[in-house]
């Protein structure tokens, strides 16, 4: 594949074409020898931005011809609308009223299911998928992933949209993110609902219905979840990658993925060309859990910093909540009853582990079992284990020792944590209490976690502890009102908060940071709170959700290559010190974004005879060389000789690029601007040419 | 100086004077030369040379040697100043020895000087020799007070130092001379030296030399402190302008010290002095608020210090125990009035400091907080809200800066009020209100929950945020501010904050301590009930509230949070365990139980206040509910048995020493456990004792056994070693059969194995308590006779070889009788009297100590002495 940059030289426009020549003239090169040489270009970077969700972004960025986009992931908070779906029958949620309208028009009553004042869909939950609409997807060429948490979406985009190009990933990532996006099939697939409600989502009757349903934006692109297949297929798409890998696209763009701190195999990138530098930041973390440190030294010099996928919650520290998380656990344990905690099956549940691993025993609950429910959760609690060199230097340490990295190995050894696909089957048998349950799904709306939440809801010895920041805790426990057990909120969000960003962008210094708008303004609960914005100068520009932006760097430079024996041949001539010029007469060839200066062809050898040379036959090194001009023209100075050579009534006027001088007289107009000169003077060559040697005068020439 | 010293001087003069012997260390010099001062306190140092000329000869020779260390030269230097100090002796040196040593021609021209070691000896040696006129004709003739000029900017903070302290010890050796009479405090008519001393200081402040300012600011701060002679008015009349013009630079140099010298004029000057208080007004005004705030703090304190401001003599003539006790009482209290017993009524009944300057300075106390007050108002409030100290914009400036500086200037402001707060001359009207008002709003700024509407507001928010410094010094203050009343709707914000910080998991470990313990101080001064004893219904709310959080942070996997809640626990049962509100409350909780599961926590520290808290708990019958409903003494009787498993098995010291505290005052205050069979008891934690290997759980079993004899035999006598009274025995009768009691509990073998404990305190406090019951018992004779029985001799036997150190071997049982005659057989006051001599004692002679150099160079033979 090859792509054309539009190029736009210096001083005089062309269309460059492949195999296509450049006029010396109007080609002008800084001269390193036997290097590179820059070329000048005009080019503005734009990015599209397709998720409104900061931690779950999706943009793409369009650089140096290049499509790319910057993660595909997936918001289910529009999940919240939509009633659990028990895996074991629920009698309290089967026979939840319908809803009517106000009037007692009761036509929604079977899609719509009233709680305890809150109504909810009676449907199978649906995704608020990213914007299909604001650019043609199938024209992406490539999309990076950052984590295994922003690659829900990845079905969607490379099944419906036509996209044929490449996705590149860690290893750590697509097989985490494989893991979350079969446990969210499974989770879906195993309660078939054989209703499927869509007369709630017509405008009209939308407007009709209570909040939060009324305000849901875009429910009529909500779609349901895709199936194993998406997802095997949309994975097969993915090309692994490597830290610090430099990957070519096109010869135009080269992207690398750093670690960024936050999860397994989690990346930040850099995408850059020979002289622009972006970085893409997402959901990194300068915390010391599991992962292999942030690489924060390869984001310097970036003329554009893309950050997003900050922490959450901002104002809680995860070490007091772990802290937090721990203390509630103790109580409700040591007060006889279960703790439930709904989470994902990979990322903080391994830092949980551990810290509970250390814990427990301090903490007299030895005897309490530890349950780990998903249909994933031996992959995801062996899969840990063996991503050694994606770990924090303190556990591959132990993975030469030989030990397992994480202590969970010993829990399950010793059988304080037991692990299960489902509540069904073993763990039926194995089941004791009081307990503490890890399982899904964050939201309540589907997972065994819909189980637990009505088994034990009615204790007030139970407690239910939310770790995962995702979800809005109180919305999530809407529809298992009236609830007697207690419920803590713990959010452990590792990824950066905004004193680790200021410090970030202290260090890396880029010259324009561009990010969500929620980060550029206090929470709206907390307005007040202005030390949790970004704060750096020149202020951050900020994107929303459908919004298309211009990045704020101009492209300028372009590489060209010169080939050695052209560059041999070039003489340089110094025109003030340390700075050389020479002429270049060569062939540009372009291909695949890489400019290649060549030498000219040899003029074919005369065979013989008298042949007349053609004028199209001229070879651009044949061609007589005007001299080229430099320098500029002092404005005053050439009027004062002007004046010596028997010009009168001069008048200058000061333009936006330069100077007009008007020679009244003989109705003559000499423009003087910053790169060009021009003459004007109607049919009186002798005049032109007698003002063009007085300008001349004033340039050097080599 | 005794004989066997004058024998072995010779030797060790020499193993000084030669190079090639390694003294031992400087310890040892040092000693030397505490014993040679002694020795010429004592006595006339000119005979103490007569007799012993190997000392001279040993300064001589330390003059030529070439290659001797440093410290020996130093020590020469510091030697010959105590033997200079007396002017006989002085003379007798002077002649030759003393211009070598201190002169020019010494060390100070040589290439020893490099040393600090001999700079600092050359120094310490003349501020010894300085002692009389002749000393200073010395100085003056060899040029010494230049020299000490120079070594005033020494890269020796230490020589450096010392060197002002020489000049000011001149200075006021030059003035308190005889003349000092006739001396008027006018500079003109002042010796040479002064005049140059006081020159070189006024050069010094004049110089732009920031260092060079500071040495003179020192020297004088250490002047106006030490020196009481009627000539310090007139230095300070001197130099006030040059100190004045100091606060026309910007920005102040030396600005701490002068802030130091001001408030030492301040305590010496006459209360009189306008221009001083003029000075202290125009420096506060024109130094930074952070510079400002320990100046204004000192003049708000000056009342506690105005005794020093009686001429030095009349205190000096405070001989008596009474009048020191006044002096005492004066110094401590700040008393307002004082008749003393001569009848001199003391005419300083509290500082006169201006009232104009107390409110400038209180003024710029409060004026950070009055910033924040300010700024985080919701609405404009009244003007003058913190009196006299509206915020300025300079202040302001200063806050938002940077966060160092707000962080630095809200902390000193904080600290400096809660210093002042107790201090009975603090401002009057003290601004209670306001100031709790600051208090709570800067901790709801560190928290984030206060909403600023203002742009200053909002700032310091983001500034504070999460400052731990902050919280720690804004709740310290807050706990102080306790002492005070306030309106009730305040007491309510501030229970509010306090518990917003025990509830938030981001109050970091420390700050939570602190917010316990500033709860703590709140709860306990709230108002009780009227006619009732009561927690107030506000108080009840709030414990209410608290007790889940208690609960909650016992869990808590940061050991420093459990073992602060466990501390509030008992300081809150120890006060209101008798209040019904408090118990109803926390006998509903969970906290008894999560406490006493907290006995078997990992961390010893927090075992330890475990013990602390369950022992305080059962106490008040608040221990957990029992687990057998119909036996109510089955759970504490478990408890006992828990407390002593621990004092038997627990690794580690702490939580067997708060077990023994917790055992002695159950024993004390007749818990009902302990009471039901306290022979039981105290056999078991005794024998426990006993074997322990920690001396602070021994020892603290003597004191349970003490309360034991003290509740069997009656209480000891007045613990007051001054007061006359005879010996209270107990009846024969009750004696009799206390010590049947005590030979069945084997208190006494406890006790007597105690008194051989190579821990000298065990064996203090057993020696005490031996004395204690010997004179119990002594008048009683129905045990004389037993004073011969086998019995009595085989346990002398046993007890003689326990002082050996072969404890292996158990007492026995001991019949009362023997025990009276052991009592009176061993020489308790003679081993009381030993043991009060510090362990040392036998080894302290200066005879040993020059043994003891001797042998460490190997001149004595042999290496018998013992090492230090």
């Amino acid at each position: 594949m090859s792509r054309y940059p539009d190029l736009c030289l210096n001083p005089k426009e062309c269309v460059c074409q492949e195999m296509g020549t450049v006029d010396p003239s109007i080609f002008w090169a800084l001269l390193f020898k036997g290097a590179f040489y820059g070329m000048k270009k005009r080019e503005v970077g734009e990015k599209y931005c397709l998720s409104g969700h900061p931690t779950l972004p999706c943009n793409v960025l369009k650089f140096k011809s290049t499509t790319i986009m910057l993660d595909c992931g997936l918001d289910m908070n529009s999940t919240l609308n939509f009633l659990p779906l028990p895996l074991v029958q629920s009698p309290r949620l089967s026979n939840l009223p319908g809803w009517s309208l106000k009037d007692g028009n009761a036509f929604l009553d079977k899609e719509l299911k009233e709680c305890s004042g809150h109504v909810f869909v009676d449907s199978v939950p649906e995704f608020c998928l990213p914007e299909t609409e604001l650019i043609d997807l199938s024209t992406v060429d490539v999309i990076l992933i950052s984590n295994y948490h922003c690659m829900m979406a990845l079905p969607y985009i490379t099944e419906h949209t036509g996209f044929t190009g490449t996705v590149y990933a860690t290893e750590p990532s697509v097989q985490i993110g494989r893991l979350l996006m079969e446990e969210l099939v499974n989770f879906i697939e195993r309660v078939p609902k054989a209703q499927s409600a869509s007369l709630w989502k017509n405008k009209d009757i939308q407007r009709l219905l209570p909040s939060p349903l009324k305000d849901a934006v875009e429910v009529s692109t909500w779609r349901r979840c895709y199936t194993m297949q998406e997802v095997n297929s949309a994975l097969s798409k993915i090309q692994l990658v490597g830290y610090s890998q430099k990957i070519e696209l096109f010869g135009a763009v080269q992207v690398t993925p750093l670690s960024s701190g936050y999860a397994l195999g989690s990346s930040n990138w850099i995408i850059q060309s020979h002289y622009e530098k972006v970085s893409y930041v997402s959901g990194s973390s300068l915390l010391t859990t599991h992962p292999q440190p942030m690489d924060q030294a390869s984001l310097k010099n970036s003329d554009v910093l893309i950050l997003t996928g900050l922490t959450q919650i901002p104002t809680a520290n995860p070490d007091s909540m772990v802290g937090e998380f721990c203390s509630n656990l103790a109580l409700t344990v040591r007060n006889g009853g279960n703790v439930l905690v709904p989470c994902y099956p990979s990322g903080v549940i391994y830092d949980l582990l551990e810290c509970l691993y250390q814990y427990i025993d301090s903490a007299g609950l030895s005897s309490i079992p530890f349950y780990f429910i998903s249909p994933v959760a031996n992959s995801s609690l062996e899969f840990s284990q063996i991503f050694a060199e994606w770990l924090c230097h303190n556990k591959q340490t132990k993975v030469y020792l030989p030990e397992p990295p994480f202590p969970h190995a010993e829990l399950i050894q010793t059988n304080k944590l037991k692990h299960y696909p489902s509540i069904h089957g073993d763990f039926s048998n194995d089941f004791r209490q009081p307990c503490v349950v890890f399982t899904g799904h964050p939201s309540l709306r589907f997972g065994d976690v819909v189980h637990f939440m009505e088994l034990w809801g009615k204790s007030s010895l139970n407690t239910v502890i939310f770790t995962e920041p995702d979800f809005s805790y109180l919305e999530a426990l809407a529809p298992y009102q009236p609830l007697a057990m207690k419920c803590i909120y713990c959010p452990i969000d590792t990824r950066l908060n905004f004193i680790q960003v200021s410090k970030l962008l202290k260090e890396v210094q880029p010259l324009h940071v561009v990010c969500p708008e929620q980060y550029t303004q206090p929470p709206p609960a907390q307005s007040h709170r202005i030390d949790l914005m970004i704060d750096c100068q020149p202020p951050a520009m900020s994107y929303r959700r459908a919004e298309v932006l211009a990045l704020p760097f101009k492209r300028r430079y372009e590489k060209i290559e010169i080939m050695p024996e052209l560059a041999d041949s070039l003489v340089p001539m110094e025109i003030k010190p340390g700075v050389s010029l020479a002429t270049v007469s060569a062939v540009l060839h372009t291909k695949d974004n890489k400019h290649i200066l060549q030498p000219p062809p040899r003029p074919a050898q005369p065979t013989g005879g008298k042949k007349r040379k053609r004028a199209s036959d001229d070879i651009p090194d044949c061609k007589v060389l005007k001299p080229l001009l430099s320098g500029s023209i002092p404005v005053e100075q050439f009027v004062q000789t002007l004046e010596k050579h028997g010009f009168s009534d001069i008048k200058v006027e000061d333009t936006a690029k330069g100077h007009i001088v008007l020679l009244q007289e003989a109705e003559t107009l000499i423009q003087i601007e910053e790169d060009s000169t021009h003459i004007i003077c109607d049919n009186d060559e002798m005049l032109r040419v007698r003002l063009r040697d007085l300008v001349l005068k004033f340039l050097q020439k080599f | 100086m005794d004989p066997e010293c004058s024998r072995l001087l010779p030797a060790l003069c020499a193993v000084l004077a030669d190079p090639r012997q390694p003294v031992a260390d400087d310890t040892c010099l040092e000693k030397l030369l505490d014993w040679f001062t002694a020795v010429t306190e004592a006595g006339s140092s000119l005979l103490l040379l007569q007799e012993n000329p190997c000392l001279v000869e040993l300064l001589f020779h330390v003059l030529k040697s070439q290659d001797l260390s440093s410290r020996i030269l130093s020590f020469s230097l510091r030697l010959a100043g105590i033997f200079a100090a007396q002017e006989d002796c002085f003379q007798y040196l002077q002649g030759e020895l003393l211009p070598m040593l201190f002169g020019e021609v010494g060390p100070l021209g040589g290439a020893a000087w490099t040393a600090p070691a001999v700079r600092s000896g050359w120094i310490q040696g003349l501020r010894t020799l300085a002692q009389h006129p002749s000393a200073l004709h010395f100085l003056a003739a060899c040029g010494a007070v230049d020299t000490i000029f120079s070594l005033q900017g020494d890269p020796s903070l230490f020589v450096a130092s010392a060197a002002g302290q020489l000049l000011v010890h001149i200075l006021d050796l030059v003035m308190r001379g005889p003349a000092e009479g006739r001396r008027s405090p006018q500079a003109c008519d002042w010796p040479a030296c002064a005049q140059k001393i006081v020159g070189h200081i006024e050069d010094s402040l004049c110089s732009t030399d920031i260092p060079q300012v500071t040495q003179a600011l020192s020297v004088l701060t250490t002047a106006f402190g030490h020196c009481h002679g009627l000539w310090t008015q007139g230095l300070w009349v001197r130099l006030s302008p040059l100190v004045a013009r100091l606060l026309e630079k910007d920005p102040v140099p030396a600005s701490h010290s002068l802030v130091d010298l001001l408030l030492s004029v301040a305590r010496s000057a006459p209360s009189s002095d306008r221009d001083l208080w003029e000075t202290l007004a125009q420096t506060l005004s024109h130094l930074s608020p952070t510079q400002a705030g320990p100046l204004a703090l000192g003049i708000l304190k000056l009342q506690d210090c105005f005794i020093h401001r009686l001429p030095k003599d009349r205190r000096d003539s405070w001989s008596s125990p009474a009048q020191s006790r006044a002096g005492f009482i004066l110094r401590t209290c700040s008393a307002a009035f004082c008749h003393l017993p001569s009848g001199l009524t003391l005419w300083i009944l509290g500082h006169p400091v201006p009232q104009v300057l107390r409110t400038q300075a209180f003024g710029i106390l409060l004026q950070p907080l009055a910033c924040v007050l300010e700024a985080a108002a919701q609405a404009p409030g009244p003007p003058g809200l913190l009196e006299g100290a509206a915020a300025d914009s300079m202040m302001v400036d200063t806050l938002l800066s940077s966060k160092s500086a707000c962080v630095g200037l809200l902390c000193c402001a904080l600290a400096h009020l809660g210093l002042l707060q107790p201090l009975p001359q603090r401002p009057s009207p003290w601004p209670q209100a306001p100031l709790l008002g600051a208090a709570v709003t800067i901790l709801r700024l560190c928290s984030g929950s206060a909403a600023p509407t203002s742009d200053v507001g909002g700032r310091l928010c983001a500034i504070l945020v999460g400052c731990g410094r902050v919280q720690r010094a804004a709740l310290d203050f807050l706990g102080a501010l306790s002492q005070g009343t306030g309106p009730q709707e305040l007491v309510t914000q501030v229970f509010s904050v306090l518990l917003e910080y025990l509830v938030s998991p981001e109050s970091s470990s420390m700050v939570l301590k602190k917010a316990f313990q500033a709860t703590l101080r709140w709860l306990l001064s709230s108002p009780k009930t009227p006619g009732c004893c009561d927690l107030d219904p506000h108080t009840q709310l709030f414990l209410r509230e608290l007790l889940p959080v208690l609960q909650k942070r016992l869990c808590s996997p940061c050991w420093e949070v459990r073992d602060s809640v466990l501390e509030f626990l008992t300081q809150m049962t120890r006060h209101c365990g008798g209040q019904a509100g408090f118990r109803q409350a926390l006998l509903a909780s969970e906290v008894p139980e999560l406490t006493k599961q907290l006995l078997r926590d990992p961390e010893s520290y927090v075992r330890a206040s475990a013990v602390t808290a369950t022992g305080q708990l059962s106490s008040w019958g608040l221990c957990a509910t029992p687990a057998i409903p119909e036996c109510p003494g089955a759970q504490q009787e478990s408890l006992l048995v828990e407390l002593l498993h621990i004092l038997s098995t627990d690794s580690e010291g702490f939580p067997r020493r708060a077990v023994m505290q917790v055992f002695t005052e159950w024993l004390r205050d007749g818990h009902a456990d302990v009471a039901e069979d306290a022979e039981r008891f105290v056999a078991g934690v005794l024998q426990a004792a006993s074997r322990d290997l920690d001396w602070e759980v021994r020892a603290q079993g003597l004191e349970l056994a003490l309360v034991f004899l003290e509740q069997l035999l009656g209480q000891r006598g007045s613990h007051c070693p001054y007061a006359v009274a005879l010996p209270e025995t107990a009846p024969p009768g009750v004696l009799d059969q206390a010590l049947q009691v005590l030979c069945r509990v084997q208190l006494f073998e406890f006790a007597f194995r105690a008194l051989f404990d190579c821990d000298r305190p065990v064996a203090q406090k057993s020696c005490d308590l031996l004395l204690f019951l010997r004179a119990k018992a002594a008048p009683c004779g129905s045990s004389q006779e037993a004073g011969d029985s086998p019995n009595v001799a085989s346990v002398e036997a046993t007890l003689q070889r326990w002082q050996a150190g072969e404890q292996g071997q158990p007492l026995g049982y001991l019949e009362p009788g023997a025990v009276v005659a052991l009592l009176r057989s061993i020489d308790l006051e003679g081993l009381r009297d030993t043991l009060a001599e510090s362990s040392d004692h036998v080894e302290k002679s200066p005879q040993s100590l020059l043994q003891d150099m001797l042998a460490a160079v190997g001149v004595l033979g042999e290496n018998e002495a013992d090492c230090y």
